[in-house]
């Protein structure tokens, strides 16, 4: 019955030594078949609540259902109905992909004849085949990514994690995994939980978003949902050569409020939507001001990101990072 | 699934990393043979001195490669496990119904499984070379049988490091140290002609010197059941230790629920 649940949390808490609050009483609710997009800089807490979810680390505090299962009381039972794919792909370098896939499905007690076709089956599905009998220390980051998916997936699991699967990939790679993990859910009804940092991964492929930052979920909501919680989109004119800046200011503030653009450009937000675009050009065109780009900004995650926490998401990665050097 | 069946596949995975790890296969076949001929070549000598239980150094000493193989086991077995942590393999692991017990003993059965052929290896190369075993065929197959349970022994005690540590370069670090145990035991000399009071005192403290012993006893005296007691008795304490801190290490290590 595991397939009519999805992944539940409540009040989850991890601290770890030297009072270190990795996570601090996140909420979540992900309902079966759905793609939820986990986002968040790295140090945010991402992968300790995947740890927590996949029963590989207690919390500290706070309750969790996976599957319907308790991952405190019910680890084996939520382990046999989840597949997981963690951060780095962890891979034995002297085992060839078959080899991997066959140990993945005796260790979950697959029959050895069902083995043989499941992993011939898996290596078909994420396009390695030709690989599949080569020492897994000769493969690429994208196939050891796209094998760490096929050994998460070797026991037809009904919910899947996977942390950060794309990091470090290539935009060929990155995009033959969504294709894939779009695919799962769709057609087979996998519950996915993706962690991400990377916003176009979440727009992408997510149905939902939970954002997070410092151990908290400070959004949540679809993409779509979460954009239009920051509102209009913006609109930057960069004038051309000779015509100034200060003219097209004038303009471009009768359809909206000013807003940080580049350097060069004027930027507003618009106070009706695309539909003022046309009135901006025809506008600047009445008054021979040539320019140089006009380009329309639609809110993205990284504008609700910055809305929620006051930083991009960018510049909250570096943040963390200064944090950990220091 | 059963936990046999689980040893199997962790034990066939720890053989197949090990036979495709030259170093790993090389350095216990030939590092103790080289060093059984150097060292029963310079120091045959010793055979003249009154008292000494064998006429053949080369026999006296043939335990010593046997007990160094052991050694390289510690190693082996603790620096993949070492590496399964570095890596996240042990994670992948632990999302699976493996059982922890499982890990550990199959780890173990492919270390055993190399060190029954090194140890089989080390005797072919010492009856070529001359050497004339007192307790006939069957000592030979207990010599076997206590070698390989040395091997055991030493495997579980790195892959206590290794869990504890989880660091390959720790496992490594504990080589060197053991070979000092190994140097400060009754390797070169019977412990009752070690002149040196500290030496001697260290050597009859030290429970490798029982393992050679009772290694020693199967080639050069024939069947000394006080020797052979001991020397397993030696083997499945350490063993058991080792396998009980194993275990305990790999509980503080899998937090999983």
């Amino acid at each position: 019955m595991a397939q009519a649940h999805g992944i539940e949390a409540e009040g989850l808490v991890r601290t770890f030594k030297g009072d270190i609050t990795a996570v601090d009483g996140i909420d979540l609710s992900v309902e079966p078949g759905e793609i939820y997009g986990f986002l968040g800089p790295n140090g945010a807490g991402k992968s300790t609540t995947v740890h927590m979810l996949t029963t590989l680390l207690p919390p500290t505090s706070g309750t969790g259902r996976v599957a319907g299962f308790d991952i405190v009381k019910e680890g084996p039972k939520v382990r046999s109905a989840i597949g997981a794919a963690l951060q780095e792909a962890a891979l034995d370098n002297l085992l060839t992909g078959r080899e991997h896939l066959r140990l993945q499905c005796a260790l979950h007690g697959i029959s050895r004849a069902e083995r043989k076709v499941r992993a011939q089956e898996l290596l078909e599905r994420v396009g390695l085949t030709l690989a599949a009998d080569r020492k897994v220390g000769g493969y690429s980051g994208g196939m050891k990514r796209r094998l760490d998916l096929a050994l998460a997936l070797a026991h037809r699991p009904t919910i899947l994690f996977l942390d950060e699967p794309t990091t470090g990939l290539d935009v060929q790679s990155r995009s033959a995994l969504w294709g894939e993990v779009a695919r799962l859910a769709r057609e087979d009804g996998v519950t996915v939980f993706l962690t991400t940092q990377y916003l176009e991964e979440a727009d992408a492929l997510a149905d939902r978003v939970g954002i997070i930052d410092h151990g908290h979920i400070v959004a949540e909501g679809t993409p779509a949902e979460l954009k239009a919680q920051i509102g209009r989109p913006t609109v930057e004119a960069i004038p051309a050569d000779g015509a100034t800046p200060e003219a097209v200011s004038r303009i471009m503030e009768q359809f909206g409020e000013p807003t940080g653009g580049s350097a060069k450009g004027v930027a507003v937000r618009l106070e009706h939507g695309v539909q003022d675009l046309a009135g901006i050009v025809r506008a600047l065109d009445a008054e021979g001001i040539k320019l140089e780009n006009l380009a329309l900004h639609a809110p993205s995650l990284d504008d609700v990101f910055l809305a929620k926490t006051g930083r991009s998401l960018e510049g909250a990665a570096e943040e963390e990072e200064a944090e950990v050097e220091a | 699934m059963s936990a046999l069946a689980q040893v199997g596949y962790v034990a066939r995975r720890s053989i197949v990393r090990t036979s495709r790890q030259p170093a790993n296969i090389i350095f216990p076949f030939v590092f103790p043979t080289a060093l059984l001929a150097v060292t029963s070549a310079g120091l045959s000598p010793a055979t003249r001195i009154p008292g000494f239980p064998s006429k053949s150094f080369l026999a006296f000493f043939l335990a010593f490669p046997f007990i160094q193989g052991a050694l390289f086991a510690t190693m082996n077995a603790g620096t993949d496990l070492a590496r399964d942590i570095q890596s996240g393999f042990l994670n992948r692991l632990a999302l699976t119904p493996l059982r922890g017990g499982a890990l550990i003993v199959g780890q173990l059965g492919g270390i055993a499984v190399l060190a029954f052929v090194q140890n089989c290896y080390y005797l072919t190369v010492g009856l070529i070379a001359g050497v004339r075993l007192e307790s006939g065929i069957v000592g030979g197959i207990v010599l076997i049988i206590l070698a390989t349970g040395v091997a055991i022994a030493f495997g579980a005690l790195g892959a206590f490091f290794a869990l504890r540590t989880g660091s390959g370069e720790a496992v490594q670090g504990l080589f060197p140290l053991l070979f000092v145990g190994l140097f400060l035991s009754s390797m070169n000399l019977p412990r009752n002609l070690i002149e040196q009071d500290w030496f001697r005192t260290v050597a009859t403290f030290n429970p490798i010197s029982y393992l050679i012993e009772g290694l020693r006893s199967l080639i050069i005296t024939g069947w000394n059941w006080e020797a052979l007691g001991l020397a397993f008795g030696f083997a499945a304490l350490l063993a058991g230790a080792a396998m009980v801190l194993a275990n305990w290490a790999l509980q503080l290590r899998l937090t999983r629920t």
